[in-house]
């Protein structure tokens, strides 16, 4: 039983960091219609900006991983919108597929000139936040654990105040319902997309960050699987929507967890996301709370 | 003899002629050449179900995967005892290779009925992350397979491609994708891309044509696996990783969509340009990503594609 609890916990704090990543992608896709695959490498990015941030902090205090975690946030929100301003915006009345091949062009070039940059060998990455491990009823807690689901919730609520109590949250839905009724009732959709890259990429550094203290070695192709899974997570949960995002999230890292602490299906821990994903899309191909919609004539 | 015939037997002719000088060349050229070859075989049958027929996959190096294993199996487990005791082992080991590439490829096509089934049903990106992951099991279930090497994949495999074989593959790839595709039949290929619920209006059973390209698609993609395995000697799962079947769809987005001339040369320009680019190798990869995205700023429709713009779906 201690165990399950154990595995339960170390799941949920995986499944945070995927529910930040998952958060991002659903969002882009609520206001495009499209897979934003550079989103892993923002991820990335996110976790390159807190290492070398790491220098300037003292190491060990709340407030300086904090404080690293909000300059890594601003970072990628800032490359968040020069990628869709460079990359996305020309192609918006483009089919999606050269959108899609474009984000794909975008991913490999951020993964490319990582590797440039910032050597292809992987990198510890500091301790920026003080780490202590609890022991509460013969089940680990890792400070940074702690960290990781604080920091989410935290996110979570923030995003949720700005998605339904502000008024560029509200312009972000309308956009999402319907971007050509949005633009008649006066809504600047450039300006909310590039918002919309902006949240979704500072999610992203930040579970990039939260990634890269819980697994302490970065390289510049950490992005690729952890984006993939968390892709997995926003349709898991039902594209577009925002909390499904955040349940996708959650349930994936518990069930991978789960994996792979079992016995014989260890190896397999990479592969349980995407045969997830591919039962779910059979059976209830909408996500768990998304809504179905039947393609009309 | 009607005209695709005609070039096929043609192609097939040089292919032999070719191969027979093939010792007058620089090895290295015809190392690039059967790069060339392979990447072709992949490019043009991802063009069938990605191009003719619309339906967006990313699962191509998986297929080309099952290829590459099985037909490398079958010549290292079963080769040592058929080859024995034949005198010359010119011809039983030009057949056993003949069998292994069939049986690939036709497990390959197997597996993209298996896939295709029920992925079939969905559409657009929903189907591009299925068959992506799709892909990413198929790898995974190869790293968890220990007689097949695991992680570590197959060393040792006998070098049996040559320039004959990639080039007339390649030809018969060509044949048979342009043969389906400009019959009668291809026609409901054409339909199913264009407008599907027009197509199911008019009574043609759409699923039926997806599946048909989805499948034959994966069995050449097999073929281009074992002539892979055979031409490098070494396999492993992480060489038909996600990026693998990206480098393909690349191939067949920058030719044009649906358009072969332009997807055989996109294939050769591609296999080339990371040679041309050598000298500045550290770079390489950063000007491959950085063209890629300027060519689909600049030429949506594809880089040899001359016929008409696509219109928003």
């Amino acid at each position: 039983m201690i165990e399950f609890f154990q595995q339960l916990l170390n799941g949920l704090s995986l499944g945070a960091i995927f529910a930040l990543i998952a958060l991002g992608y659903t969002m882009v896709y609520g206001v495009l219609r499209f897979i934003n695959f550079a989103h892993s490498d923002v991820f990335m990015v996110g976790a390159y900006a807190g290492y070398y941030l790491g220098r300037f902090i003292p190491e060990h205090t709340i407030w300086g991983g904090l404080a690293a975690l909000a300059v890594a946030m601003t970072v990628c929100a800032i490359l968040g919108v020069i990628i869709e301003r460079l990359a996305y915006r020309p192609l918006r009345s483009a089919p999606t597929l050269n959108v899609l091949i474009t984000a794909i062009g975008v991913s490999l070039l951020l993964q490319n000139l990582g590797q440039f940059l910032f050597g292809a060998t992987p990198r510890p990455f500091p301790e920026l936040f003080p780490v202590t491990l609890f022991i509460f009823h013969g089940i680990y807690i890792s400070s940074n654990q702690l960290v990781v689901i604080g920091v989410t919730l935290a996110l979570l609520f923030a995003l949720r105040f700005i998605v339904l109590r502000t008024k560029i949250g509200t312009a972000m839905r309308a956009v999402s319902q319907n971007p050509k009724a949005a633009s008649l009732v006066g809504i600047n959709n450039d300006l909310v997309i590039s918002f919309t890259f902006a949240l979704g990429s500072a999610l992203a550094a930040a579970g990039g960050m939260l990634y890269a203290l819980n697994y302490p070695s970065i390289d510049p192709l950490m992005g690729v699987l952890p984006g993939l899974k968390a892709f997995v997570a926003a349709v898991l949960g039902g594209i577009g929507n925002i909390p499904g995002a955040a349940l996708g999230g959650l349930l994936l890292g518990v069930v991978e967890t789960f994996v792979n602490g079992s016995k014989n299906w260890s190896t397999y821990k990479d592969a349980i996301a995407f045969a997830l994903l591919i039962l779910m899309l059979l059976f209830r191909p909408a996500g768990l709370l998304g809504s179905f919609t039947k393609e009309k004539v | 003899m009607p005209r695709p015939l005609l070039t096929l037997l043609i192609a097939l002719a040089a292919a032999a002629a070719l191969s027979a000088y093939s010792d007058h060349f620089d090895a290295y050229y015809l190392d690039v050449a059967m790069g060339i070859g392979i990447n072709l075989i992949l490019a043009v049958s991802l063009n069938l179900v990605n191009g003719h027929t619309g339906q967006f996959s990313l699962g191509h190096a998986g297929f080309m995967s099952v290829g590459a294993y099985l037909s490398a199996a079958l010549t290292m487990w079963l080769g040592p005892t058929l080859l024995q005791g034949s005198d010359s082992a010119f011809w039983p080991q030009h057949y056993l290779f003949f069998a292994a590439l069939l049986t690939g490829g036709l497990s390959a096509a197997l597996a993209g009925l298996l896939v295709g089934l029920p992925s079939l049903r969905l559409k657009g990106d929903y189907l591009a992350i299925v068959t992506l992951g799709f892909g990413e099991i198929i790898r995974v279930i190869f790293q968890n397979c220990e007689p097949l090497g695991g992680a570590l994949g197959l060393n040792g495999i006998p070098a049996y491609t040559s320039v004959f074989w990639v080039l007339s593959f390649g030809a018969l790839t060509i044949f048979t994708v342009h043969c389906l595709v400009h019959s009668t039949y291809g026609l409901g290929f054409i339909a199913t891309k264009d407008d599907e619920i027009a197509a199911e209006a008019i009574g043609l059973n759409v699923t039926r044509y997806k599946i048909t390209a989805f499948v034959v698609g994966a069995f050449f993609a097999g073929i281009a696996g074992g002539l892979y395995a055979h031409f490098k000697q070494t396999i492993s799962p992480g060489g038909f990783d996600f990026n693998r079947s990206i480098e393909i769809v690349v191939m067949v987005i920058l030719g044009g969509m649906g358009n072969t001339v332009g997807v055989i040369l996109a294939a050769i320009l591609l296999t080339l340009l990371p040679e041309v680019l050598r000298p500045v190798a550290e770079f390489r990869m950063i000007i491959y990503s950085f063209l890629l995205i300027v060519l689909m700023l600049v030429r949506p429709q594809g880089l040899f594609n001359f016929s008409r713009l696509p219109s928003k779906s």
